[in-house]
């Protein structure tokens, strides 16, 4: 009975463990194609023909490409993470030291963002051409025109120097009260929330004001329906598919965010950790953390697919 | 003017922000190309002893942190923003464009492989694919193009397959498929005309994507690098000026804005035939 | 007499183009209509027949707004009420059965949830006793099943139940008036019947006062009493149905009810035989979609052959197949078995795989000039191009020749200037037309070209496409879902259903006893000027619903 919606989602986990793989064989392959050799760079100065083979036996650079990967991939998978190449710790410390503090972030965010932008979007279909319709679409427009950090920077200059309320720059998660670790939040969690809540205000108020378009909405008009009775009972059901897509693609840019986030307030998370990688060429790391941030998002996004099939009853009722 | 009567001979009605938004894009754009020409200090000159000076008669935009003309210095970082944006653009429209007309044009094995591909790779958020790409290639110019084209290109791939899918169901399309028309007709003479549109407001919201993309990795100190700066790596150089609300922090941040700004506005009020994603 | 249910007086309704230019829609419209009547409003597209009833309930769509006037129902004059005194009235006083119930159906809630929305909005019943006499409805209406009906969502049912589901969803309320907009014009005949007849009792019964919209003078004929005729959101002329039907005054009512009735074609003897030699042969072609154990046969074991300067009518309601067998043999979709023959030579299955001069000499052309025109080409270009693929004309001698076309299909020169979107519809159709015809082709299929047309238009276009034929020695392939064009239209008419070729035989014999059963259930089908037409068919013909 629910065989169209089962194979629908079926398909969906499919597509999303083959863009795993897809991720883990292109960050292999990318991140292999070294331009310079880094175990001579480790060794520096140090180098001998022998240290250096040595160092590739113990970081596990020897061998063909086919066989790094596979030991690479069944170590990830048994959760060996190997060893960062530049701190010589066990990458599976580092995430686990990071891990959890840029968990917190983005959940932070999202329980924001979500209810803001859905309402503004929402609201702004709803009074469509008001006021309040012309200034949030132009909110919306403003906001994804400009990058994270200059909204970083922005709100910086206006709540750290200016009107000096809020730490500039600076991110001390070891704070004492409660209210000092709502000061430590406000700016890093506002300017992500400000950051990715436009794509979803844009893409949930067109998916409002196109289901308010259809004939059904006509005709339920013209049975006495008043304007809420149209958008709680008649449009938002058949908008949920665009609107948990709209969230989707916003993590998207949440995830961008993080990485910009992080790093400006200096904060102690997976993104900064990547970034520091990235920057050192610690490949094995760039390597586990691509993968743990394309699997988290590819588990939103794909939650969210779900989503969107249940809520249409041409596929789960039939 | 003449861009204002064509708008006008079609009967578009050009509102006073549409106007000035082309004005900003048409400035930005003429300070790319002419640069050399306009800046009043090369760029690795140090004019000032002073650093993050204030706006002044000696450096309009103030200095930077080590005194160094911020006015040139964004001139000039406008060349590298721009130019690096749109070949990176051109790149991924010219290439993602003519897979997904051809895709969605002709069907069939091709199309469902290739669409497949895409759809697993589009599942890669971009900054992260970035700083992936940076990280084994280096942040050489050349391949800051070529990742960001990388990145973009699904993007473009999948919005003009969908459009050539949606025009290619349509009875014009089928007749002319009817008459025995090959592909290169199909697409150049049926399908491309009536997708254009789209196609073009599309990859310049795809610029902006870009120009936010590169920014983003120039601030992280992974795109453009010193002593040559785009302006998100102008922003980052002048960070530790923040705190006094540095000139040299505030220009190069309105200057992103500005031009990203008035191409998202531009695009959004463009007239609805044009911008709309279902062909009449 | 009793005081007017409905009043309509001097009603002006503009509309505003996106320049911001406002033009006049309805223009000085006046309509009575008394308790316990049912009056129709005719039209083609663009008469204002919908707005008008739109604007019973207080409502204009986008772009629409009310000028000046009175639209009075029950007391209340409904353009001028506030929005939320409108609301209350709605599906109380005045209640609106849409066309397509289809699109009028939320997709996301079950049937009965939407159906009981009127009595619980205006808290007239609840949910209980509203359930109880929907289910009530849905007996009257003769809708199968009654007690577990509701249950479903409307993609669960099909559309003609949909259509009396969406009456009863309107009737709900005990309204003292419904409007009835186009309620079956999105239905096939044989369903037609069945939803028309249950409307009709259902009126009766409950004494009920209507409006019903229609372009369609024979449907209308059986349900109402008064006629008004529109154009150009003026009315025409007015009166009781039996007055319209038989002593119209009006030119315009005149021309409604000559298209309705297609004379015959006068054929020349020297055409209709001819020599006899078949054009286009079909022999057991088996042709649908999917692939493997998926593939869904459309069209089953087909054959036919169309004789040169002949016109071969194929005719069926929708999903039975036609539309696909046009596509088959033009090489759009790939015979799965079976041959066609042109002129005695077999033709590959893709039109891929066929040669120039193969793809030249059978054209088909489409039902929706809408769609069928590419929108940025110009008229010119669009007709020049199949004169470059096939004769290689270019410049001058292209340019003549397009002219030439245009002529052949009574069009002004001067359009090959332009582009399809500044032409009407049935302009669009002969241009579509052309296309084909430059070509030079042998034989032309016809997929539905004149259904989308108004009546007036759809007839002019027929008698062009007849002419062509006697001057071109044209064959036609012509595929319709409407029995009686394809009667007065063809030579031989071949009847499918399901996806078969079910009977065939001459326009004359259509009336014969030795028919098929569904060939004659298609023709007691058509609705007929005789407004006791209805009443007098027998019950057992509903089971086509």
């Amino acid at each position: 009975m629910h065989s169209l919606a089962v194979k629908l989602i079926l398909q969906r986990i499919a597509i999303s463990l083959l863009t795993l793989l897809f991720v883990s064989v292109a960050v292999f392959l990318i991140t292999g194609l070294l331009p310079s050799d880094l175990a001579e760079d480790l060794l520096g100065q140090a180098v001998t023909p022998e240290a250096a083979a040595a160092l590739r036996e113990t970081l596990g650079l020897d061998g063909s490409p086919l066989q790094r990967y596979v030991s690479w991939m069944t170590g990830f998978l048994q959760g060996d993470l190997g060893m960062s190449l530049v701190s010589q710790r066990p990458i599976a410390d580092l995430i686990r030291e990071r891990l959890p503090n840029s968990v917190t972030l983005a959940a932070i965010t999202m329980a924001l963002t979500i209810p803001f932008a859905l309402s503004l979007g929402i609201l702004a279909a709803v009074y469509r051409g008001s006021w309040f319709d012309r200034a949030a679409s132009a909110m919306a427009v403003l906001l994804i025109s400009i990058p994270e950090f200059v909204i970083a920077t922005v709100t910086v200059i206006i709540f750290a120097v200016w009107l000096r309320w809020l730490p500039a720059l600076s991110f001390s998660p070891d704070a004492d009260s409660i209210w000092e670790v709502l000061r430590a939040y406000a700016m890093p969690v506002g300017v992500l929330v400000l950051s990715s809540c436009s794509q979803m205000i844009r893409l949930s108020r067109a998916a409002v004001i196109d289901t308010l378009k259809t004939s059904y909405i006509e005709n339920a008009t013209l049975k006495g329906a008043r304007r809420w009775r149209l958008v709680f009972r008649h449009a938002l059901p058949n908008a949920v598919a665009p609107i948990v897509n709209s969230i989707a693609l916003s993590m998207s840019s949440l995830l961008g965010g993080v990485i910009i986030i992080e790093t400006i307030f200096n904060y102690p998370g997976l993104a900064k950790l990547m970034v520091d990688a990235v920057t050192s060429r610690d490949m094995p790391l760039i390597q586990t953390c691509a993968m743990l941030f394309t699997g988290f998002y590819l588990i939103l996004i794909t939650a969210a697919d779900i989503i969107a099939i249940l809520s249409n009853p041409r596929l789960t009722d039939r | 003017m003449t861009a204002l009567a064509f708008f006008h001979r079609r009967g578009w009605i050009v509102s006073p922000l549409t106007a000035a938004c082309f004005a900003v894009i048409l400035f930005w754009g003429t300070v790319a190309l002419l640069a050399p020409w306009l800046i009043r200090y090369p760029i690795g000159e140090i004019v000032d002893y002073d650093y993050f000076s204030p706006v002044s008669s000696l450096n309009w935009l103030g200095s930077d942190y080590m005194g160094r003309d911020m006015y040139s210095r964004i001139l000039m970082g406008a060349r590298l923003t721009i130019g690096i944006s749109l070949a990176g653009t051109v790149l991924a429209g010219v290439v993602g464009v003519a897979f997904g007309m051809i895709a969605g044009t002709i069907g069939g094995l091709f199309d469902q492989v290739l669409s497949r591909c895409i759809d697993a790779f589009v599942g890669i958020p971009n900054l992260l694919l970035a700083l992936v790409i940076v990280a084994a290639g280096g942040s050489s110019i050349p391949v800051l193009i070529l990742s960001v084209a990388v990145i973009f290109a699904p993007s473009c791939y999948r919005f003009s397959r969908s459009m050539a899918v949606n025009v290619g169901a349509m009875d014009f399309v089928v007749a002319a498929r009817a008459r025995g028309e090959g592909i290169v007709y199909l697409i150049r003479s049926e399908v491309l005309p009536n997708i254009i549109g789209p196609v073009l407001a599309d990859m310049g919201l795809t610029f902006v994507k870009i120009v936010l993309l590169l920014s983003g990795l120039s601030f992280l100190g992974l795109g453009v690098q010193p002593p040559a700066a785009d302006w998100g790596g102008l922003v980052r150089e002048n960070m530790i000026g923040l705190s006094y609300g540095a000139a040299a922090v505030v220009f190069p941040c309105i200057a992103i804005a500005s031009l990203t700004l008035a191409i998202n506005m531009l695009i959004d009020n463009l007239p609805r035939r044009i911008r709309d994603r279902s062909p009449q | 007499m009793t005081a007017p249910l409905v009043q309509i007086d001097d009603l002006h309704i503009a509309a505003e183009t996106d320049s911001g230019r406002s033009f006049g829609i309805i223009n000085g419209v006046s309509i009575t209509v008394a308790p316990g009547e049912i009056e129709a409003l005719i039209g083609e597209s663009g008469s204002g027949k919908t707005t008008i009833a739109l604007g019973l309930l207080g409502h204009f769509r986008t772009g629409c707004h009310f000028v000046s006037g009175r639209m009075v129902v029950n007391g209340k004059d409904m353009a001028r009420l506030s929005e939320a005194e409108r609301a209350a009235l709605r599906g109380r006083s005045v209640s609106y059965v849409a066309q397509s119930a289809a699109a009028a159906f939320n997709p996301s809630l079950r049937i009965i949830d939407q159906v009981i929305e009127i009595a619980l909005i205006h808290h007239t019943l609840d949910r209980a006793a509203a359930r109880a006499r929907a289910v009530e409805l849905f007996r009257d209406l003769g809708l199968p099943s009654p007690e577990t009906i509701g249950d479903r969502y409307p993609h669960q049912v099909s559309g003609g139940q949909l259509q009396r589901l969406a009456a009863a969803m309107a009737v709900i309320g005990d309204p003292m008036l419904v409007i009835f907009d186009e309620p079956t014009t999105a239905l096939d005949v044989t369903t037609q019947i069945g939803v028309l007849r249950a409307f009709k009792r259902l009126m009766r019964d409950k004494g009920m006062t209507g409006i019903y919209v229609s372009h369609d003078l024979a449907v209308v004929a059986q349900i109402a009493d008064r006629i008004t005729v529109l154009k150009n959101g003026e009315v025409q002329e007015q009166g009781t149905t039996a007055e319209i039907l038989t002593n119209a005054q009006h030119p315009y009512t005149r021309d409604l009810l000559a298209a309705f009735a297609p004379r015959p074609r006068a054929r020349p003897a020297a055409v209709a035989p001819q020599e006899q030699t078949i054009v286009l042969e079909g022999r057991n072609i088996l042709s649908g979609y999917g692939k493997g154990k998926g593939f869904i046969p459309a069209v089953r074991d087909v054959s036919f052959r169309l004789p040169r300067g002949a016109s071969l009518g194929v005719i069926g309601e929708s999903g039975c197949g036609k539309s696909t067998l046009a596509r088959t043999l033009a090489g759009l979709l790939p015979a799965s078995d079976g041959q066609v023959i042109l002129s005695g030579a077999p033709l590959p299955a893709e039109a891929r795989a066929r040669s120039k001069e193969e793809l030249r000499r059978l054209q088909i052309v489409f039902q929706l000039a809408d769609t069928a025109l590419n929108p940025a080409t110009q008229i010119g270009d669009i007709l020049g191009r199949p004169l470059t693929f096939f004769h290689g004309m270019r410049g001058r001698k292209r340019a003549d020749r397009v002219a030439e076309l245009l002529d052949m299909v009574r069009l002004p020169r001067d359009f090959a200037q332009r582009y399809p979107t500044e032409l009407s519809g049935g302009q669009k159709q002969r241009v579509n037309f052309a296309r084909a015809l430059a070509a030079e082709p042998e034989v032309i299929l016809c997929d539905e070209i004149t259904s989308a047309l108004d009546t007036v238009v759809a007839a002019a276009v027929l008698d062009l496409l007849a002419e062509l034929q006697r001057e071109l020695g044209l064959s036609y392939l012509f595929i319709s879902h409407d029995i009686s064009t394809v009667r007065a239209f063809c030579d031989e008419v071949m009847v499918m259903y399901a996806g078969e070729a079910v009977d065939r035989f001459a326009p004359a014999q259509m009336d014969a006893p030795e028919r098929h059963p569904y060939t004659r259930l298609l023709v007691s089908s058509l609705p007929q000027l005789d407004p006791g037409w209805l009443d007098s068919l027998p019950e057992v013909l509903e089971r086509g619903v």
